[in-house]
């Protein structure tokens, strides 16, 4: 079975159950085992995972499942608490020395970490704050680094200190320092060569940097995309030379980017930006809880279960417990149908009320797309120009009723026919479905609840 | 490139180097390493956890370590396995015959071969078109190199340096010129000059990057019309700290230009590389070169048995 997200393996998991009051050692272990193997995918270090694991299990068990939420959301709520909490809950920013004095920020990493770039970025960054940057080049290993440092320093337009590639790093670090307090920079960066953590030799140099001129802030430039890798090298930086944060590169790509959460969890230093892209004003604010979304693969649900919390009324609550417990006794009328429509509107999403349903993970990949709000609110009308006899027993609807509502809400009668047709097969799949208890395959579902999400699936609605 | 003084440990084998580096870090949170297997005195599932952690640990990925798990399961029932040691070194064979190389993977080097170099940003490419060059010149074969990054500032002049390195001719371009027009003036060249191997570094590129990905189709394309009959050699280079995302990258670039082999760089650390399994065992496509550092001599032909060892802490004991 291939579930596109977290979401969706927890809603599978806790399908069938109904949002009961509290959550269970059993179902937060099933669960929390679908949780590691997301992070796991996310690259996040297995230590980590196995440590955040354990921390999660002890605050979820016995937990009270919240008004609006499903067990499967509770679970993801915590999580995302949690990770949150670990990802840091503020924004950090490069804090600067006071008045005049120089501050000196030092970038290091791993080849081809993106140093160099975003060496330039933090350059321009600081000029639009009204600082004036000197770029050092310190990188004498690299072929034609300092040319790059160069040319990216030209495009931002920021002096680019260097010295050739014959001179000590420290030495270069020392003269460019002098250089920029005779010319009134106020802001030193320094771009260092890539070099392994395990590589004795060139972290020395770094500490030899360190101890030739005051670095205020050493930055760990790390690859988004880096594996199980990324605590060694994090760790490393930070004992043998002291980083002070952290920034992210490449995150425009499509990696979940698990390395972050490694990175806080065995440093505890802060991300203070994220690389969005190979030009140079591509650099970015890091915001913390954006990542635990990114990390989990689940950005958007997030947002929903927060807005399902704030939108949704304790009778809201109950109605939807209500139209459950009927969904599943195959009595599900046009009344229900028509109030599932309200609450959907008020939380602003389809898959919000469908993923409270017990038993109704929902998809967003497959709602997406499927949904077409103008036929929707055709249904609506239809449903609106019935009497609420009519809503309450469709079986009330004979041929003169249906010519009537079709007249009502605008419709031609072969759509007002072809709706409750297919309303009618859905009571029935439901009923099935219910008394089943929920044994079915991934991909219908959310087909019974009226084909939501399965435009083109046998018995599904037309939206 | 570091001082003198290093320079002796640099040269150290592959083997070597991988494993100093296990030692190294063997305090470190990461390394998951120092477990004794040997500690089992039977196969229960804390012993089989502990082989699905190492190779998480080294970057398989849940997928393929879970593939590679339940391969083994069976094999130990059905050859009724009970010793620990024996189970270990079975799942390292599987490993290890899952990663070796076909006998023609290197044929394209009797030239004449057009060997593309691709990947994402900062993983090693011009670096490994550099010291590529420098181990077939040394060969004695006739190497040109084409610059086709006309993208990222300095690329063309940091590959000039290597190609005066490997004392090899290089065609360029000035920064922002079509990449592909590079290309056309390089197959020109390496027809005209009787080249056995050109070599060609690109611009790294993500691969979710519509666009760039397009224009290395593109590049693809004049190759084969241009010189049809050529070998072709299309090299992705993975870093191999990268993590699952690796996986994406190959399928994507397989995508824009048919994949024939892998480089996997900066296996000098104390990375493992093991994704590079599980996109062999989801697209077949195999490790060809290793990257084991910055100079030119630091690139060898892919030797699956250190690999896995390595993966492993095979052997960690001897140095
Ligand atoms: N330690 C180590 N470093 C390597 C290895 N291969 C490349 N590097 C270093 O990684 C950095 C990036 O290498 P490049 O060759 O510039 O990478 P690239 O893929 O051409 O980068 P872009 O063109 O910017 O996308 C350089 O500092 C190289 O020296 C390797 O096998 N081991
Ligand atoms: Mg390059």
């Amino acid at each position: 079975m291939a579930f596109e997200n977290l979401s969706e393996k927890l809603n599978h998991i806790f399908r069938g159950l109904r949002g009961k009051g509290k959550l269970s050692e059993a179902d937060v272990r099933s669960a929390l085992r679908e949780v590691k193997m997301a992070l796991l995918e996310a690259d996040v270090n297995f230590r980590v995972v196995k440590q955040f694991i354990g921390s999660v299990q002890e605050r979820a068990v016995g937990s009270e499942v919240m008004n609006g939420l499903n067990p499967g959301q509770q679970v993801i709520k915590i999580v995302d608490e949690e990770l949150t909490k670990l990802m840091g809950s503020e924004m950090t920013e490069i804090s600067f020395q006071p008045g005049k004095a120089i501050t000196v920020i030092m970038m290091c990493g791993l080849q081809g970490a993106g140093k160099t770039t975003t060496a330039a970025k933090i350059a321009a960054k600081v000029t639009k704050k009204g600082k004036k940057p000197l770029l050092a080049a310190l990188d004498v290993y690299r072929p034609a680094a300092i040319r790059q440092l160069q040319v990216n320093g030209e495009k931002v337009g920021v002096s680019v200190f260097s010295m050739g590639d014959d001179h000590r790093p420290a030495d270069i670090a020392r003269a460019a320092l002098e250089h920029a307090q005779k010319n009134h920079f106020d802001v030193v960066i320094l771009d260092t060569a890539g070099r392994l953590q395990i590589d004795d030799e060139m972290m020395q140099e770094l500490v030899d940097i360190k101890e030739a001129v005051d670095v205020h802030q050493t930055l760990l430039v790390v690859d988004a995309m880096t594996g199980q890798e990324a605590v060694n090298v994090a760790e490393s930086f930070d004992q043998r030379v002291g980083i002070d944060g952290v920034i992210l590169t490449k995150l425009d790509g499509d990696t979940r980017g698990g390395a972050a959460l490694s990175i806080k969890a065995v440093t505890g230093k802060p991300i203070l930006f994220v690389g969005m892209g190979e030009k140079l004003e591509d650099l970015e604010p890091f915001y913390p809880d954006r990542m635990a979304g990114r990390i989990l693969g689940m950005g958007d649900v997030l947002t929903l279960i927060d807005k399902a919390q704030a939108n949704l009324t304790a009778e809201d609550e109950e109605k939807s417990r209500d139209m459950a417990s009927r969904v599943r006794k195959g009595k599900f009328d046009f009344n229900d149908y028509l109030e599932s429509m309200k609450q959907m509107r008020r939380m602003g999403g389809l898959g919000s009320i469908l993923g409270m349903m017990p038993g109704m993970g929902i998809s967003r990949e497959e709602l997406e797309g499927q949904i077409d709000e103008k036929k929707i609110a055709h249904l609506e009308a239809m449903v609106l120009s019935m009497t609420p006899e009519e809503r309450a027993n469709p079986k009330l609807l004979n041929p003169q009723r249906k010519y009537r509502i079709a007249r009502g809400s605008g419709n031609d009668i072969a759509s007002v026919n072809r709706f409750i047709k297919q309303f009618e097969q859905m009571q029935k799949m439901m009923k099935q479905m219910g008394g089943l208890g929920g044994r079915k395959k991934h991909g219908s579902p959310f087909g019974g609840f009226g084909g939501f999400g399965g435009a083109g699936r046998k018995g599904g609605f037309p939206f | 490139m570091p001082e003198e003084g290093t320079e002796k440990s640099r040269k150290k084998g592959f083997f070597s180097r991988l494993f100093s580096g296990l030692t190294k870090s063997r305090n470190s949170i990461g390394s998951g390493i120092e477990r004794a297997f040997t500690s089992y005195d039977r196969i229960d599932e804390d012993f089989y956890e502990d082989l699905e952690e190492t190779m998480i640990m080294g970057d398989i990925g849940i997928k393929a370590t879970d593939q590679i798990m339940e391969k083994l399961r069976a094999q130990v029932k059905e050859q009724k396995i009970k010793d620990p040691g024996l189970c270990k070194g079975l799942l390292i064979h599987n490993i290890k015959e899952q990663m070796a190389v076909d006998a023609h993977a290197y044929d394209f080097e009797h030239g004449p071969s057009v060997v593309l170099v691709i990947g994402v940003n900062g993983v090693g490419k011009t670096t490994s078109v550099g010291k590529l060059a420098g181990i077939y010149r040394d060969e004695g074969k006739k190497v040109i190199i084409a610059a086709a990054d006309t993208f990222r500032a300095a690329a063309n002049e940091q590959l000039s340096a290597w190609a005066q390195r490997a004392g090899v001719d290089m065609i360029g371009a000035p920064e922002g010129s079509d990449p592909a027009s590079v290309l056309f003036d390089a197959v020109q060249a390496a027809k005209a000059r009787h080249a056995d191997i050109l070599l060609v570094d690109t611009a790294g590129r993500l691969h979710n990057k519509k666009n760039l990905m397009a224009e290395l189709g593109k590049i693809d394309r004049v190759i084969s019309r241009e010189w049809p009959e050529c070998m072709r050699e299309n090299l992705i280079v993975l870093d191999g700290t990268t993590g699952q995302n690796a996986l994406a990258q190959a399928r994507e670039f397989n995508g824009a230009a048919h994949l024939t082999g892998i480089i996997l760089t900066k296996m000098d650390g104390t990375a493992k590389g093991g994704i590079a399994i599980a996109i062999q065992s989801e697209l077949g496509i195999p490790v060809k070169f290793i990257g084991v550092g910055e100079k030119m001599d630091d690139l060898q032909r892919f030797q699956p048995d250190d690999y896995v060892d390595a993966l492993f802490g095979v052997g960690e004991t001897q140095t």
